[in-house]
């Protein structure tokens, strides 16, 4: 039976990004979670007892990020946020 | 003996401690569990924590273990002949490397993915997380000097390798870039950026490129000049963010270590190539160092390497999907490294030529030294020539390996060290530094080149020759610390300790020995700045002493007590 070169390749192709591009990609996606992370400590302060002077302009950010709020707060290492009501 | 005999025996060998003394050590030393849940299946996040298949996961383990080290060490540790060195690095890679890497991983692994830095402060005491601390301050700094050193050496003796190894730059983003913008496979991609920067071998043989007219203007030498412009492009280099250079360059870099690897055994095995040099070189000169102690330190990476358990504990930890799989990584891991400094003892042994070339090569410790990777990279293109690449284009493919190698490590070697300048400016309430990158960088560079500069420093083989071996005991000190935490951890666990306190004792005795014995050699040749440099490294090694003999005293009270502590 002739070999299937076109699966061969694909195989080939899918291992050589999982060891060589995916650490590459990781190291992107963490680059990106830093200044994801350093907006919203930003956009936050005030959530977390620090006064914002720039609430009155984040403020309208507020709903857009909520979703990332939830991730954020448990990538800095709490479980669940300490203010009832605010988050989860 | 033909070299592709000495090549099987050793990869015999280190089957065979894969099969047999790495089964030991999964079962009854570190008691591998398969249900364990490890951190990447814990604290999965997709981006550090994540549960890889092993075999994937040993080859970015590899990758990143790689570099110019175990390249360099070997290089010149064949001074003493191949069968010492060789010898270290069977037995150094099954008896304690391996122990080393799957240990560091093991221990990370059960401590939730915590580096052996912070292993070092919980297991053992605060104190040794600040040993840990100084001792990689010591080990970046001796290594960027000497890679800085290597480098220029490399340019100087090979100008054809100069555009090949600034083209990987351009390359690298361009390639980084693709990935980055493109969600596709980078199959192709990467191989097109492979073939670009192989043309360029030989378009470096058509243009070499010299500085000496450049170094005759500023009134210094070739290799000062060099060396000048290396840490250039290093404060540079380090200022950019990881994604944009350096990780596109450890990408290119990884692809490279493979070719590397494929080229010489393939060489080896097609060319059936005798070894020229002594077994044993029984005509070492009198004011050369003797082997013991002086091997075990020369040679570090790929018999057993600290760096290692930086990489073991901090990333690869983080990913290991199913704990029994730290033996094939870890373990095999250790003998990856232990097969590149396998074929850089056969390049600078059996591809240098006639034994007569070899002794004039290696008639001194310091000929040794400054030629050993000019040896190695003459000894690759003889290899390659057996598979119909001209041994010129050979040579110089081997030089732009060592050099990208090195250049990486520099890049995150200056790095590192510019967070630990802006650390100790935090510590210390010195605002200024820590807050101020250029300076912290500034400073990061400077350390390493005021060494690389020193007189005699880069520029004497013998000088070099001591320098390599002062970055070898911080490096050994590394892997020693680690091994005092996994012994630590492993016999508060009830396991038999024995397997990492045989290296550990080893390395210990081999490297306070060599440092004492460097110590007397500086003090005569009234070489202050070495000696001081010797004279720390030697405080930082009772000092490790110390803390594992109290670590170990306090576990022995703990058990008398029947308290022991909890097993993690």
């Amino acid at each position: 039976m002739p070999p299937d070169l076109p699966r061969l390749y694909r195989r080939i192709e899918a291992f050589h990004d999982e060891l060589f591009t995916a650490p590459w990609r990781s190291a992107l996606q963490r680059e990106a979670n830093r200044q994801q992370d350093a907006l919203l400590a930003m956009l936050f302060l005030e959530a977390l007892g620090v006064p914002n002077p720039a609430s009155y302009y984040t403020l309208e950010l507020y709903p857009e990020m909520v979703e990332a709020f939830h991730q954020w707060h448990r990538r800095m290492g709490l479980e669940r946020f300490p203010e009832i009501g605010f988050c989860c | 003996m033909p070299a592709v005999v000495v090549a099987v025996l050793v990869f015999t060998a280190f089957y065979l401690g894969f099969r047999l003394y790495s089964r030991y050590l999964a079962e009854k030393v570190y008691r591998l569990d398969p249900n364990f849940v490890t951190p990447a299946h814990e604290l999965k996040d997709g981006v550090d924590y994540v549960p890889t298949n092993k075999h994937v996961l040993f080859g970015h383990h590899f990758t990143s273990v790689a570099g110019a080290a175990p390249i360099v060490g070997p290089a010149i540790a064949v001074y003493w002949g191949w069968l010492p060195a060789m010898l270290w690095v069977v037995f150094g890679a099954i008896f304690a490397a391996g122990v080393h890497d799957t240990g560091a991983l093991v221990t990370s692994v059960r401590n939730k993915g915590q580096n052996i830095g912070t292993l070092s402060g919980s297991v053992i005491s605060s104190r040794a997380r600040s040993l840990f601390l100084i001792i990689l301050f010591f080990l970046l700094t001796l290594v960027n000097a000497v890679f800085a050193a290597v480098m220029a050496t490399l340019f100087i003796a090979n100008p054809a390798a100069v555009i090949p190894a600034v083209a990987v730059i351009p390359i690298a983003i361009a390639v980084g870039q693709r990935v980055y913008r493109s969600r596709s496979p980078a199959l192709i991609p990467s191989l097109i950026g492979l073939v670009v920067l192989y043309i360029m071998i030989p378009v470096g043989q058509l243009y070499p490129v010299s500085v000496d007219d450049l170094a005759a203007l500023a009134g210094l030498s070739p290799k000062t000049t060099w060396i000048l412009l290396i840490f250039l492009y290093t404060w540079f280099a380090s200022r950019l963010p990881v994604w944009m250079l350096l990780q596109p360059r450890d990408y290119i870099n990884s692809h490279q270590l493979f070719v590397a690897l494929g080229l010489i055994f393939c060489g080896v095995l097609a060319g059936f190539d005798t070894i020229n040099a002594p077994a044993v070189n029984t005509h070492i000169a009198a004011d050369s160092p003797s082997w013991f102690p002086f091997l075990f330190i020369t040679i570090a990476c790929g018999a057993i390497s600290g760096f290692h358990s930086l990489v073991a504990s901090g990333t690869t930890s983080k990913q290991l999907d199913k704990e029994t799989d730290a033996r094939y990584v870890g373990y095999l891991g250790a003998l990856g490294e232990g097969s590149l400094a396998l074929g850089a003892i056969l390049a600078t042994t059996a591809g240098i030529g006639t034994a007569a070339v070899w002794n004039e090569k290696y008639v001194d410790f310091g000929t040794a030294s400054s030629g050993a990777v000019g040896n190695f990279v003459g000894g690759v293109g003889h290899f390659v020539s057996h598979l119909g690449i001209p041994p010129e284009l050979g040579a110089i493919f081997a030089s732009v390996v060592v050099i990208t190698f090195a250049g990486t490590t520099m890049d995150t070697g200056v790095r590192l060290q510019r967070y630990i300048f802006q650390e100790v400016g935090e510590l210390i309430g010195a605002r200024w530094l820590a807050r101020n990158v250029t300076l912290a960088t500034t400073a990061g560079v400077a350390a390493p080149l005021a060494l690389a500069l020193a007189p005699g420093g880069g520029e004497q083989g013998f000088a070099f020759g001591r320098l390599w071996q002062l970055f070898g005991t911080t490096n050994q000190l590394t892997a020693g610390l680690t091994l005092a935490v996994v012994a630590v951890w492993t016999a508060a666990r009830r396991c038999n300790p024995v397997a990492p306190l045989i290296p550990l004792v080893f390395l210990l005795f081999m490297t306070v020995y060599a440092l004492f014995l460097n110590l007397v050699t500086f003090y005569t040749q009234r070489d202050w700045l070495l000696l001081s440099l010797d004279s720390i490294i030697l405080v930082l090694s009772v000092w490790l002493l110390v803390e594992a003999i109290v670590a170990f005293n306090r576990l022995r009270r703990a058990s008398r007590a029947q308290a022991v502590p909890v097993e993690r």
